[in-house]
């Protein structure tokens, strides 16, 4: 490894990943303390209907199910290749990861469509939305490219990339096995902590609020200002 | 028992002249903002009509209120598990074309026209896009339209009338309208509320008044399919869903919200009432033909000395209950009966009524003039054009027998009146129909005096708010000693 390669690998796998990350946890907290009023869906839902069916719903679908994959081998990396010991499952696993890969470019591309489109949408469309429209595409892309050219993902990921990104999250970051990858991985890492970068700047804050309290809460909600204790519930 | 108060409302439909004074007042305070130009949180229909927006009544295409299904009481728009699946893409959310696109007119090409040969016109633009549009609806398209296969015969209501009724009805000697101002609710169970992924709608405990928190709000839009009156809209420019405030800081001021002060007919009564909260998921889930009378049970009587007890315990005002004793809304829902619920079988139970208007009296076309049949002005309320059913499927729940005492009783009260003044009526006939119309002369005096002579302080009975009491909660007054007078407010800034 040369000396600037070796700046280079700093820079992208060390660097990049730990300012990222603070500015992350520091500006959504800032932001949602600040500015609770900018944390919305921002859905454009209401001026357009039917497009948006078919943009939002396979995108949303695709991009949960390979999140969640991700997540699940970076948190218990172990369980899910036990789970894929048998070449069928794991064929099985790869097979459905492409799927719900290719669920979200062809979402991610009728959205972009979409908000280049239709005028109305493209009225309520910031230039921050295209920055993440874009970091999205090339994530998928990059993504779907490694399913194809680098397969068996489910397996390697937890032997290549879940020990790098836990020796990140350990505050001892390791990128000897990071830089032996191929480049397209590497790219996919790296537009990866881009994207939780500008996490905190964009509408992708609205994942942080999903309504989870709603389904254990009762129906009605009654706010009050001074209820003597005396009174009832 | 637990009593709780609620702002509620009367709407004379009686007195209504259509004037939509009611909805500019509105607008110019709440809705004159980029993304709310296309809300009317107060508009004005006329019926039979189509309404605003498009056919807002037929939930088969709009999915809203709450539907009883073996016994439970649920969402016809939402269940928390659709919720979690539909979240991405609400499918029973209206667009923008259901209402209107808003639009303005290029005035400024009437000064910046080249030279031609023709005068220049100021063309119609969108106030979404700015672009030139066609302009195919807007929010009051059916005005005044009683007899249009339009707007008239597409009238969800008239689902209700056999053939022959729909076709008397729309008979050029029969053809009739009215007008049908309609504001939020402010339920007491609101769908809105029990469909808010976020928990930003909420009722207010002291009031009732339903608000949304703009805070809370991230736009999931499930109210919006959720209220079966489409009185909850959605800004497409801040991403959150707005609605009526019944102009609580007017209210909280001692002023009348701007609709009701504005109204020129006088139709608009507001006061307080008492009600028990524990019944409220019994009421709304009772059979159809139950529902007026039971929701009109869970108002309670404010000078019953335990109501009285039993609010003082649940922390209610002592002048908040005096209010309530003034409330010109308990008078005409509770004591005289007259005003009635609209579309009470959407189970949210609403806290604005309706007193139902008088329909005119039949005609008949002989040769080329159309005459009046009866010489009686004062007809037969089951001869009046519009067939009683359509009253009732608005007003009552599809139950004629609530709506038809409303209109004898209202239609007593002026035969007692033409006795008392004019003269031409024989006082024993008028004191026979108000016998059977249950209405004693004294009722019959209160009901007048309250529809054709009320004060501005007679319609509006508003309660102390005690907001002295609520802000000392959430702000302590010393630290604004010596500071009052600067203060900072956020601008409704789309998110990024």
């Amino acid at each position: 490894m040369s000396n600037l390669s070796a700046y280079f690998y700093a820079l992208f796998f060390v660097a990049l990943p730990y300012v990222s990350l603070v500015v992350f946890f520091l500006m959504t907290i800032v932001r949602y303390r600040t500015g609770a009023f900018t944390y919305s869906s921002l859905s454009s839902q209401f001026l357009e209907n039917r497009q948006h069916f078919w943009a939002l719903m396979p995108f949303h679908y695709g991009i949960l199910t390979v999140l969640g994959m991700h997540i699940a081998a970076f948190l218990i990396p172990r369980e899910v290749e036990w789970w894929a010991r048998i070449p069928l499952r794991l064929w099985v696993m790869e097979a459905g990861m492409l799927a719900a890969g290719l669920l979200t470019l062809a979402g991610l591309t009728a959205a972009m469509l979409r908000r280049h489109t239709n005028h109305k949408i493209a009225l309520v469309t910031s230039p921050g939305d295209w920055v993440v429209l874009t970091l999205l595409l090339l994530q998928v892309l990059s993504g779907i490219g490694i399913a194809m050219m680098y397969p068996w993902g489910s397996s390697w990921f937890a032997i290549a990339v879940t020990p790098y990104l836990w020796s990140v999250a350990k505050l001892n970051p390791n990128m000897a096995v990071v830089a032996a990858m191929p480049a397209l991985i590497q790219f996919h890492i790296v537009n990866a902590f881009l994207i939780i970068g500008f996490f905190p700047f964009s509408r992708l804050v609205h994942i942080l609020v999903a309504p989870n309290p709603y389904l254990w809460r009762r129906p009605q909600v009654v706010r009050w200002y001074r209820r003597p204790a005396a009174a009832k519930g | 028992m637990d009593v709780r108060a609620q702002m509620s409302m009367v709407f004379h439909l009686d007195k209504c002249i259509g004037c939509h004074t009611c909805s500019i007042a509105c607008k110019n305070i709440w809705t004159d903002r980029k993304g709310t130009e296309y809300m009317w949180w107060n508009n004005v229909e006329t019926k039979p009509g189509t309404g605003y927006p498009t056919a807002w009544e037929d939930q088969e295409k709009y999915h809203g209120g709450w539907v009883v299904e073996d016994g439970n009481l649920h969402l016809r728009s939402t269940s928390k598990t659709q919720t979690v699946f539909n979240i991405f893409h609400n499918p029973h959310q209206p667009s923008m074309d259901d209402y209107y696109e808003p639009w303005t007119y290029d005035y400024q090409h009437l000064f910046n026209a080249p030279e031609g040969p023709d005068q220049p016109t100021a063309v119609p633009i969108s106030m979404v896009t700015g672009d030139l549009i066609q302009i195919k609806a807007g929010p009051n398209w059916d005005d005044d339209m009683g007899g249009s296969p339009v707007y008239a015969e597409n009238d969800p209501n008239l689902a209700q009338l056999n053939p022959e009724q729909r076709a008397q009805m729309f008979a050029v000697q029969r053809l009739m309208f009215f007008y049908l101002p309609r504001i939020c609710n402010h339920c007491l169970n609101p769908a809105c509320v029990a469909s808010c992924p976020s928990g930003a709608l909420h009722k207010r405990g002291e009031d009732g008044i339903v608000l949304v928190d703009q805070k809370r709000c991230r736009g999931w839009r499930a109210c919006i399919a959720a209220c079966p009156y489409k009185k909850m809209y959605y800004n497409w420019q801040t991403g959150k869903s707005e609605k009526c405030i019944l102009c609580y800081p007017r209210l909280e001021t001692g002023q009348a919200p701007a609709c009701f002060h504005s109204c020129v007919g006088r139709i608009r009564y507001l006061g307080v009432v008492l009600y028990d909260a524990d019944r409220i998921r019994e009421v709304a889930g009772l059979p159809q033909d139950e529902l007026i009378e039971a929701q009109r049970s869970l108002i309670l009587n404010p000078n019953d000395p335990a109501v009285i007890a039993a609010a003082r315990q649940n922390g209610v005002h002592d002048s908040v209950v005096e209010s309530a004793q003034k409330s010109p809304t308990y008078r005409f829902v509770k004591d005289w009966k007259i005003a009635l619920p609209l579309h009470a079988e959407y189970r949210t139970l609403p806290m604005l009524f309706y007193v139902p208007p008088m329909a005119p009296v039949m005609a008949q076309k002989t040769g080329t003039t159309v005459d009046n049949i009866s010489e009686d002005l004062f007809h037969d309320i089951d001869d009046a054009r519009a067939p009683i059913e359509y009253m009732a499927s608005m007003f009552g729940a599809g139950n004629a027998g609530k709506v038809r005492y409303a209109l004898r009783k209202q239609k007593a009260v002026r035969w007692y009146r033409r006795a008392v003044t004019v003269g031409d009526v024989d006082m024993a006939t008028a004191e026979r129909m108000l016998r059977e119309a249950d209405c004693s002369p004294a009722e019959a005096e209160a009901i007048y005096k309250l529809t054709s002579l009320c004060t501005f302080d007679d319609r509006f009975v508003i309660p102390p708010m005690h907001r002295e009491q609520a802000v000392e909660m959430l702000e302590d007054p010393l630290a604004h000693k010596q500071g009052v007078g600067f203060g900072f407010m956020e601008s409704p800034r789309r998110g990024l």
